[in-house]
């Protein structure tokens, strides 16, 4: 949307990024910018390609075309040294069911080279503490809850400190509790400097963290920037209420708003909806013009376009917002 | 720092399972089995039922013997298949590799810290059924210097480092099944279906080294010196069958090293 970051600022960029499954265009001529300290929302409904890029960024899959830099490495040639200063769930929690919770994670931090044994169960239980899961620390996996997993997720991503975290629908399967807390863990990270990459399918997640979007759609990136240019880019929407929708319209297609009838249950007033295009003219006049043609101004706002309603202009409509 | 970290982290893993205990339990049965049956029975006529069979009830040690025979076509393969088949696609299986390898672990170390602890099983499943059949053969039949096959007699504790060599030939005669279950287990993410596949193959092998028509494969079957250890109970010791076997299985070890290599360094991780 606008001029991108420096590439010395950035967390992670992508340059053509592209991953093919069969014939199936995966991710295409991805350039992806997350700027340093971002909270950044990486949006996209169910299959746009975003589990695909975490996998690539962090060398879990080859991607057929373009590059990778990670912290300032090129991945995946730098994996050994950029993957120990980033914080991963990737599509949802794995773990062994019958290993606690506890020895799960801190069979994960043996695995990390750069980690020191001797403070490990120590960072180990303070991950567990701060995603609420202390007291279930030895309990074994499958008794978990899939909430419960998800915060184990989590916990694992913070058994070191990071540079980046990179949470793939961290609140999946999480009550509104658990998503408050989660949101909540991901700003106070933020404050402490840590960027964080959220992907998700839910649009909500994202405009209540997020300082930073991106949206893919069926593999293509189609908007990326800060959080308020995502909603200036948006369109505005006039609402009118009058009795007189019949010259109202009239009036409106002639100043090329093409407006759209609301029914409203139980009154005599209709009230009308139009988009505002860059083009248009301003709200005022549009008063104007309505009250010279006697239409009855009963109502009148202008509003933002709901950053859903950008969302599913950018997507498409063919899913489920708020599932 | 903690290079050392996983290996122990996952030898202990390996021994905290259930499976392990399960299947190292029924390997330790195989020679308590021919014991007591042998016990039971007043000993069967000589030249029938397994080779030195007709020794166990003269000298308890020959149990231990006996059972590594009995085992080594069937029940220590399968237990190798599923260990060594586990390795790679059970953690694709439970989604965990994505997690070893962000954490990171770097492929070919994974490859290899599997490997390890896959072998030590081999190593822990034929002293398993050496130790249970050392054990019952002292409970139940007299025990003391042992006539070995070249007609020599040695002191009972010679002879009880005599098993161990026989443990440590199987040991190793299981090692190249062990890299061949590792490197089938980079093909899948269905763990069951490598662990499967592996054991199939150690059947196969040992079929194949069966039909005269196909003496010119033999030398290069990973199965072809499993029964090959009656030298190692001879006075002195030829090693020369020791000493093909591991060679054998050293090749097998670098063949399928490499291949498992190059399959899992390249392999998209998408479980
Ligand atoms: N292992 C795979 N094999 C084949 N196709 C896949 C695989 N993983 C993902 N895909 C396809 O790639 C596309 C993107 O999937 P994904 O990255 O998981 O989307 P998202 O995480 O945004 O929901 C989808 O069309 C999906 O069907
Ligand atoms: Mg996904």
């Amino acid at each position: 949307m606008t001029a991108l970051p420096e590439p010395g600022d950035l967390a992670i960029h992508t340059t053509g990024l592209g991953k093919s499954f069969g014939k199936r265009r995966a991710v295409n001529d991805l350039d992806l910018a997350v700027p340093r300290g971002s909270i950044f929302g990486f949006l996209g409904p169910n299959g746009a390609g975003k589990t695909t890029t975490i996998r690539m960024l962090l060398g879990l899959a080859t991607p057929d075309s373009g590059s990778i830099s990670l912290l300032s490495e090129p991945m995946p040639a730098a994996a050994s040294r950029v993957l120990p200063r980033v914080g991963s769930l990737i599509e949802g929690p794995a773990f062994y069911p019958f290993l606690s919770g506890r020895s799960n994670l801190i069979r994960l931090d043996s695995a990390n080279h750069e980690s020191d044994a001797s403070t490990r169960g120590r960072r180990v239980d303070a991950a567990l503490d701060k995603v609420g899961l202390g007291k279930a620390a030895r309990l074994a996996v499958h008794a978990y809850s899939l909430g419960m997993k998800q915060r184990l997720g989590i916990a694992n991503a913070l058994v070191n400190v990071r540079e980046l975290l990179v949470l793939d629908e961290p609140t999946n399967g999480l009550d509104p509790q658990g998503t408050r807390e989660v949101r909540h863990l991901i700003r106070v990270l933020a404050t402490e400097g840590t960027t964080v990459v959220v992907s998700s399918h839910l649009l909500s997640e994202i405009e209540q963290t997020c300082s930073h979007v991106a949206v893919m759609s069926v593999g293509n990136l189609v908007a990326q920037g800060t959080l308020e240019e995502f909603r200036a880019d948006g369109r505005r929407v006039v609402s009118l209420r009058t009795p007189d929708t019949g010259v109202a319209l009239a009036v409106l297609a002639r100043l090329g708003l093409e407006a759209r009838q609301d029914p409203v249950p139980g009154g005599q007033d209709g009230v009308l909806d139009a988009a505002l295009g860059p083009e248009a003219p301003e709200p005022e006049r549009l008063v104007e013009e309505l009250v010279a043609a006697g239409v009855r101004v009963r109502g009148f706002t202008v509003q933002a376009a709901s950053l859903e309603e950008r969302f599913v202009a950018l997507t498409g409509e063919g899913f489920d917002l708020v599932q | 720092m903690s290079s050392s970290g996983l290996l122990a982290n996952e030898v202990a893993l390996l021994f905290r399972r259930r499976r392990t205990w399960a299947m190292l339990l029924a390997l330790g049965a195989v020679p308590v089995l021919i014991a007591v049956a042998v016990r039971l029975t007043s000993g069967p006529p000589t030249g029938r039922g397994p080779a030195f069979l007709d020794r166990v009830a003269g000298n308890g040690l020959f149990v231990a013997i006996t059972g590594l025979l009995v085992c080594i076509p069937l029940f220590l393969p399968l237990t190798i298949a599923v260990v060594s088949g586990d390795t790679i696609a059970g953690e694709a299986g439970t989604g965990t590799l994505r997690y070893l390898l962000t954490a990171p672990v770097s492929r070919p170390r994974l490859l290899l810290v599997k490997f390890a602890v896959a072998a030590l099983f081999a190593l822990a499943a034929a002293a398993m059924v050496a130790l249970c059949g050392l054990g019952i053969g002292a409970l139940l039949f007299p025990t003391g210097p042992v006539t070995l096959l070249s007609g020599t007699t040695i002191s009972a504790p010679a002879a009880v480092l005599r098993v161990g060599l026989v443990a440590l030939y199987v040991a190793v005669s299981l090692l190249g099944l062990t890299m061949l279950g590792l490197f089938i287990s980079t093909l899948t993410d269905v763990p069951v279906g490598a662990m499967a596949a592996t054991a199939v193959l150690a059947v196969t092998a040992q079929i194949l080294g069966q039909l005269p028509q196909l003496d010119w494969l033999h030398p290069w079957l990973f199965t072809q010196h499993w029964l090959g250890f009656a030298d190692l109970l001879r006075d002195p010791i030829r090693w020369s069958e020791f000493g093909q076997n591991a060679l054998l299985q050293g090749g097998y070890l670098l063949v399928f090293g490499a291949l498992a290599y190059g399959r899992f360094a390249s392999k998209d991780v998408l479980s």
